[in-house]
């Protein structure tokens, strides 16, 4: 039995926001595999609950103009199995279907994932890498913003009274030609949360031997995920070979600012950011159909 | 707190009166009496509340019970058929030793007939990661991903 | 014939049809529920207590403190009671404490209609503390102020022996030889039974009623009658399916407390539930030990002497106190004789850590990790082949234990290295994964392990059965003896028909145990039961039988019927003369002469014998992540005769894939400020999913044991002991690297590689 004060269950967006602009505490429950967790580590007493899982307007996976709209609602399964992610972002499935255990993917939904803003999030660095963007939905309607902006700090999100997120948003230009690979590091191999997680996601020039552009992501890299940007514009228009690999990866020694706790020490991380991003960006390469020259 | 919802549970239409609070872990256990839905962990971790909900696994502990309105829902009760003759997948737990203490069974059942009914076929290691989601303490997990196998050789 | 056949486990059905109940399955409706309240702070004392908020929360029916309960200390071990009151367990807990001794002691308890209700209840009681320093560690402790005052130091006890006569260092003195010396340290770990050990408890016909997820019933209620201070008689305990125990369930855990409040609440029915969290820290763990070897070795490779010393971390109470670690040094000389010395000191000390307890292998994985690293280590340092340096020292067979006088009486470890060796080509492929370079990088390691089967003549080893005839032929047995997941009923049942000539399917045995039943067994522990309770079933069985023949005879009025098999009763040429169920229907309805046809039977057991076995693994090591994947591993045990291939399987797998987490993964970590476990949960503790579980190997080498009831000895625990140092071993083929520290994790893994410069 969960300790639960109140549950409101809304059928549309607008039925949605209406709660929640009147109900100031009000917690929005999706899946609630983080929600349903704390209230039985006594974390949320007395929750009033928005539950949000039948609104259908926020269920479901399109393509409009080529443009990937994810609606929040979506599971893990349904976003891992989906033709349109498995076509165009096939790195999105991979990275969802390192969340938990099957189990837990049918429940857990993407919006549920960024919203709880924690570092460890395993679509959050693959969606930063895919420049996704958010759509935000208030009392004063919609508004949309970069995934990187909708992070603040740690379980803090760019998430105004009566606001929830109702759609993510990948732009054709943000995938087509781009390649991505990512990769969880954890001490399992399911059921476990990450150490740390690395996303890359590159487009190659014609001749397959330049980085035309590269994204680089992380996950638990600090303590909100993030992009290594500088990076990212130093390797820019660069021929693909192992100097640029290593470069990379010291590069990004520069942008990740990883602690120490109980799971992994600060140090351990560093290296750990250094030898994912090389690894990942070399699969994300040959992904992409290039070669990495010595 | 009363709330009455309608779902079909192994096979039969039911309306239950549940608290809104419960879970579903808690309505089929203490409301139904379907004991083979085990209490791990509640949090998600184990497995071992595992049922069906259309057709899909889910742990029920993190699943609150008025959510399995309108739903259909499998436990192990659901599994044996009318005239209580196993299903393949029991029979093959039973044949590959796949049971020991028992209590990731119930579960791991659901599973393993949720990946059966599925008419697809799967390798060793694709199994390994479907069945991931359940903690076993007793096997090791060797028998229970053979008896997993042999359901699927089986049936499809 | 039934031994040795795949016959499928008697509770298979009822556990794939969800029939199987456990505690909680079958608590009555409206049942109260227990909730405890557990400290904040690992070392100090409870000054008060504000229960008042806590009782105003409607639902709540009555809270209790550690100022209320009896002024009463108790043992919890799952020993059999001594009436020598030198041999009694430590006896140093209440049912609630006042002082805290470790971060999560139980110091109140909330009853209350319902979990949501106990639950939100325990968040009002108010406690007020008087802080000391947390002692975690065995320096600390032993530097501390004692926990409990009886032992000064925090140590529990301190203990020595020597073989030889001669100490280590008059050994060296004569003698050519190199010296090795080698520090080990292995963690808490968890037993993760998937089963939290649930119980609850209600007064019926003047007696308190205990239902519980337990290894040993009849212990549960000598213990209860003791915390209580009421007769042993007026406690009956029952024990249904249990999911899994591994030994934390070999411990008295909630189940007098739970007794205590249906007590006092006039007999009602209370349950008392744990959570996962609560199952981590408030039942029991493995001890963490850290072990010092020196060895003298002489130049063609034989030990001449060597000298161990023990340290290990008790947790806050005394549990199974010193036995565990001394269960450990006992083993030095079990599986390697030393020419000239073996010198072993051991030491037991409290600590402010959850209590630690049985766990698989009670001492001997954690001793052998020690012993067969550093068997590793001197082979590789000496330039000599690691297999024969094992061969050369190994006990063989005919030894006899110089000081408790546990004899091999058979010992096949020789082919179980053989055959380990060759399943994975080891000699050659050690060889070539001695030198190599890169980061991903393979290496072959192996382990062998001695384990004796029971505790005679440590302590205690008896066991009882009974049989009862049905009209229809068929037998019921009955075993105070108990199912735990490891298959016993199962076996049992193929003892009773192998012994009684009945054909299985008509052997019904009593799964549940009732301590008014079922009579008295120390249950599931040490591997034992199919040794120990399997004497009992034996004897049981021929004493029935022989009451069926006597019976046949008296129908009969003969002296003719000698045997039976296949339900038939034989004269002395096998001929068939009357089947068993006319004799049994007989018995219960003859007009003149009626005899309901029982047998029942104590083993007292005065027999021991050691059980051989060996891991060889290959594993593939990614150096800059500290990754270790298993390529292919392999138990061989000489367990004697095994009764059932495929139960017997099963436990190997399952004790196999423990000992991998142990190696790899598995270790409970706790702020040292304040004693508070990091990760007592699911997620945050690593045991293996079904993508961390290599596919295991297993093979037996069968030789018939003539202590053995049916020429069988220990396999229940063993499977989990050898694996560990195996792995080491081979990272450290794979690495040159000594890791004399478990769990290898991956940032242990990493560390001691960038020392070394290999990346
Ligand atoms: C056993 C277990 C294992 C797990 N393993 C992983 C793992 O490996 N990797 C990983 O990333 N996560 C893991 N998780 C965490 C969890 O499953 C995910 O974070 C999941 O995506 C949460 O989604 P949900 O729909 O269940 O969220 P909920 O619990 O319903 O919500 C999560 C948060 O988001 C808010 N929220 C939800 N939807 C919206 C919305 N549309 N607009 C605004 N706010 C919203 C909620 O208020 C809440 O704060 C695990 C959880 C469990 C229990
Ligand atoms: S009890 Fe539901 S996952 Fe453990
Ligand atoms: S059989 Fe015991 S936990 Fe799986």
């Amino acid at each position: 039995m969960y300790n639960i004060k109140k549950m409101y269950n809304a059928e549309t967006i607008s039925d949605a926001v209406k709660f929640l602009t009147d109900n100031e505490d009000a917690k929005i429950i999706a899946g609630g595999s983080d929600v349903l967790i704390e209230l039985r580590h006594g974390k949320l007493p007395n929750a009033t609950l928005l539950n949000i899982r039948d609104i259908k307007e926020m269920q479901g996976i399109e393509l409009i103009n080529e443009d990937i709209i994810i609606k929040p609602l979506s599971t893990f399964t349904e976003i891992a199995e989906n033709q349109i992610i498995q076509e165009r972002i096939p790195m999105l499935a991979e990275a969802v279907n390192t969340v938990g255990g099957p189990q837990v993917r049918n429940i857990g939904t993407i919006g549920g994932n960024i919203c709880n803003g924690i570092t460890s999030a395993d679509s959050a660095s693959t969606l930063f890498t895919l420049d996704a963007e958010l759509e935000i939905t208030g009392p004063d309607g919609t508004r949309n913003i970069h995934i990187k902006d909708f992070y603040i700090w740690v379980a803090e999100v760019d998430l105004k009274q009566g606001e929830l997120l109702t759609k993510i948003i990948i732009k054709k230009e943000s995938y087509e030609n781009y390649f991505g690979h990512y990769y969880k590091y954890a001490k399992r191999n399911a059921m476990d949360i990450a150490i740390q997680g690395c996303a890359v996601n590159c487009k190659l020039s014609d001749d397959k031997t330049k980085l035309e552009n590269v994204r680089i992501g992380f996950g638990v890299g600090g303590p909100i995920p993030l992009r290594c940007f500088e990076t990212e514009n130093k390797a820019k228009g660069k021929l693909i070979n192992n100097e640029l690999i290593d470069e990379i990866g010291k590069s990004v020694l520069e942008e990740v600012n990883p602690r120490t706790s109980w799971k992994a020490t600060k140090e351990f991380r560093l290296h750990l950011a250094q030898e994912l991003s090389k690894r990942v960006l070399r699969e994300a390469i040959e992904r992409a159909g290039g070669h990495i020259n010595d | 707190m009363i709330e009455i919802i309608k779902c079909k549970i192994n096979g039969r239409d039911q309306e239950i009166a549940i608290d809104p609070r419960e879970s579903l872990t808690d309505m089929l256990r203490n409301k139904l009496g379907l004991t083979s839905v085990k209490k791990g962990c509640e949090v998600g971790e184990c497995g071992a509340c595992t049922v069906l909900i259309d057709g899909k696994s889910y742990n029920s502990c993190i699943y609150l019970a008025s959510w399995a309105k309108d739903k259909s829902i499998i436990t192990v009760e659901g599994l044996t058929s009318e005239n209580g003759e196993l299903s393949p997948v029991q029979k093959a737990f039973i044949d590959e030793s796949a049971v020991q203490c028992g209590f990731c069974t119930p579960g791991l059942l659901l599973t393993a007939t949720e990946i059966v009914n599925s008419g697809q076929k799967y390798t060793r290691e694709e199994l390994r990661t479907l069945i991931s989601g359940h903690l076993c303490r007793c096997t090791g997990y060797e028998n229970i991903l053979n008896a997993v196998e042999k359901a699927l050789n089986q049936e499809n | 014939m039934t031994i040795g056949k795949n016959i499928p486990r008697v509770d298979a059905f009822d556990k794939v049809t969800g029939r199987a109940k456990y505690a909680d399955d079958l608590v009555p409706t409206g049942t109260l529920i227990a909730k405890v309240l557990h400290s904040t702070i690992a070392n100090g004392l409870v000054k008060k207590i504000d229960t008042s908020k806590a009782k105003q929360v409607p639902g709540v029916i009555e809270v209790f403190t550690c100022f209320d309960v009896p002024d009463i200390v108790f043992p919890t071990a799952g020993h059999p009671w001594s009436t020598n009151i030198a041999n009694h367990d430590i006896a140093d807990r209440k049912l609630l404490n006042t002082r805290v001794r470790y971060y999560g002691d139980d110091i109140a308890v909330v009853v209350a209609e319902n979990e949501l209700t106990a639950t939100e209840a325990l968040k009002l009681i108010e406690v007020e503390y008087e802080e000391y320093t947390p002692l975690l560690t065995i320096e600390d402790a032993m530097n501390g102020d004692a926990l409990h005052e009886e032992y000064p130091n925090n140590i529990l006890a301190s203990t020595k022996y020597n073989v030889g006569g001669v100490s280590f260092e008059e050994a060296l003195e004569n003698n050519d030889v190199k010296i090795f010396e080698d520090e080990f340290e292995v963690p808490t770990v968890q037993h993760c039974f998937m089963e939290n050990p649930n119980s609850y408890a209600y007064m019926e016909s003047g007696k308190i009623v205990v239902v519980t997820s337990t290894q040993i019933p009849h212990i549960v209620r000598r213990v209860i009658g003791q915390a209580l201070d009421i007769p042993w008689g007026q406690v009956r305990v029952i024990k249904p399916y249990i999911g899994g125990g591994f030994g934390a369930k070999q411990d008295v855990l909630y189940e007098p407390l739970n007794a205590w409040v249906s007590k006092m609440l006039g007999g009602k029915c209370v349950k008392l539930e744990l959570t996962r969290e609560e199952g981590f820290i408030n039942t029991r763990v493995r001890h963490a030990m850290k072990i010092h070897i020196k060895s003298a070795v002489s130049e063609n490779g034989r030990l001449i002497a060597r000298k161990v010393k023990m340290f290990s971390n008790q947790g806050g109470y005394a549990s199974h106190g010193h036995s565990v670690v001394a269960g450990a040094a006992h083993v030095v000389k079990q599986l390697y004789q030393d020419e000239v010395a073996t010198d072993v000191e051991f030491t037991t000390v409290f600590t402010n850590l959850p209590v630690a307890g049985a766990m698989r292998g009670y001492g001997v994985p954690q001793i052998t990790f020690a012993l067969e690293a550093h068997m590793e280590n001197v082979a590789k340092e000496m330039n000599f082949d690691n297999i024969e340096l094992r061969k050369i020292n190994m006990i063989k067979e005919g030894f006899v234990d110089p000081l408790n006088s546990i004899p091999s009486l058979t010992n096949e470890l020789d082919q179980c290295i053989e055959i380990g060796a060759k399943h994975l080509n080891f000699r050659e492929k050690h060889k070539k994964y001695s030198n190599q370079e890169g980061h991903i990088r393979k290496g072959v390691g192996c382990a062998i392990f001695s384990y004796k089967t029971g505790v005679y003549p440590i302590s205690l080893e008896t066991a009882s059965c009974r049989m009862i005839l049905n009209q229809d032929g068929s037998i019921q047995v009955q075993v105070g003896a108990t199912e735990i997941g490891q298959g016993a009923d199962t076996v049992f049942t193929q003892m009773a028909a192998e012994i009684t000539g009945i054909t299985y399917d008509k052997v019904y045995i009593m799964s549940a145990q009732d301590t008014d039943v079922t009579p008295y067994d120390s249950g599931a522990y040490a591997s034992r039961q199919t040794y120990v309770s399997g004497h009992a079933v034996k004897k049981c069985g021929l004493e029935l039988k022989q009451k069926i023949l006597d019976y046949a005879n008296y129908l009969k009025e003969s002296e003719i019927a000698v045997d039976i098999k296949e339900n038939h009763v034989l004269d002395k040429d096998g001929n068939k003369i009357i089947h068993v169920s006319e004799v049994a229907l007989e018995s219960f309805y003859h007009r003149e002469n009626s005899k309901h046809i029982a047998a029942e039977a104590t083993h007292h057991c005065d027999t021991n014998t050691i059980s051989h076995g060996t891991t060889f693994v290959e594993i593939e090591v990614d150096l800059k992540l500290g990754l270790v994947k298993i390529l292919d591993i392999i138990n061989v045990h000489d367990s004697g005769t095994i009764i059932n291939p495929k139960t017997a399987l099963g436990q190997v797998h399952g004790g196999m894939s423990m000992g991998i987490a142990y190696a790899l993964s598995e270790e409970l970590l706790f702020n040292p400020k304040t004693g508070e476990a990091y990760n007592g949960d699911l997620l945050g503790y690593k045991i293996p999913t079904s993508l961390d579980s290599p596919d295991i190997s297993c093979k037996f080498v069968e030789k018939y044991d003539p202590s053995g009831p049916f020429g069988n000895k220990a396999l229940g625990e063993p499977p989990t002991v050898p694996v560990a140092p195996a792995i080491r071993n081979a990272l450290f083929n794979a690495t040159g690297i000594k890791y004399n520290q478990i769990p290898l994790t991956p940032e242990r893994i990493f560390n001691k590689v960038k020392d070394k410069g290999l990346i």
